[in-house]
């Protein structure tokens, strides 16, 4: 996979969340017109994988209202979008809390290895597990 | 499982103290102190964590935030000093070592990027992307 979209309520927040906070990398930031912009993300060691952070505006994807909807399910969480790993997950846990990313669960034990459960700035959340 | 996690604080503090200073003639034996282990043990379970001793990671800290620079059009002596290299030559070398590129060479690649997306954003996005937002 090279390409994966992950919808997001701002793109500049989410510009900071993911690069500033979460460390990852800008590929492409294109404007496209007002109001729109093609953004995409890497996670620092694997710069094939681009993540587009999208924006969710009236228009050709979103339709009579979807948007609206859409936004709405976004915030409420609804959304788990995929599984980081990282090196070390007690040592990641303690660094994002400390930049204050909002964690839904620590670093819990659970059958298939430690695991914890974190959200971007828009309510999308991510499992964060570590390399075995 | 207390004072595992209390080391661990102490070590992402250090490393996060580099992120924020790592442009500061940092002494990393002092940072070693400040964590209140031996520079031994700070130096084995920082690598242990990060990969990279405390030295290697302040090293690659300051190239990439050289990168930053340079993509900014800062000059390539300009980076080098504003992130805490004290040579050039030095500095050169590293970025070489880190980057497989001059600082330069990367310099020029990335702005001639920057440029094509600015003239023809439309190559670096996937069709069915475009279409789905109307770009196309």
């Amino acid at each position: 996979m090279n390409h994966v979209s992950i919808f997001v309520l701002d793109q500049d927040s989410a510009y900071d969340f993911y690069v500033n906070k979460l460390g990852f990398t800008v590929h492409t930031d294109a404007p496209m017109g007002p109001g729109m912009r093609w953004l995409t993300v890497c996670p620092p060691e694997q710069p094939e994988l681009e993540i587009s952070l999208m924006a969710i505006a009236d228009g050709m994807l979103f339709k009579d209202g979807a948007a609206e909807k859409m936004r709405d399910l976004v915030k409420k969480g609804t959304f788990g979008f995929g599984v980081f790993e990282c090196n070390d997950l007690q040592a990641t846990y303690e660094e994002l809390k400390a930049k204050g990313v909002v964690f839904h669960k620590p670093p819990t034990k659970e059958f298939y290895g430690y695991e914890a459960l974190f959200a971007d700035d828009s309510g999308n959340w991510f499992s964060l597990g570590q390399k075995k | 499982m207390t004072s595992k996690v209390y080391i661990y604080k102490r070590v992402v503090q250090s490393k996060l103290f580099i992120d924020a200073h790592y442009s500061e003639a940092i002494d990393l034996d002092n940072i070693a102190d400040e964590a209140y282990f031996s520079k031994f043990h700070f130096i084995r379970l920082f690598k242990s964590i990060y990969g990279k001793t405390p030295h290697q990671y302040l090293i690659s800290v300051r190239v990439e935030q050289s990168k930053l620079l340079l993509q900014k059009g800062l000059t390539v002596t300009q980076s080098c000093t504003e992130v805490g290299f004290e040579s050039l030559t030095s500095f050169t070398a590293l970025f070489k070592k880190y980057v497989r590129l001059s600082p330069s060479e990367y310099q020029r690649i990335y702005l001639a990027r920057e440029e094509q997306i600015r003239t023809a954003p439309l190559e670096f996005i996937p069709a069915c992307f475009a279409s789905q937002y109307g770009w196309n």
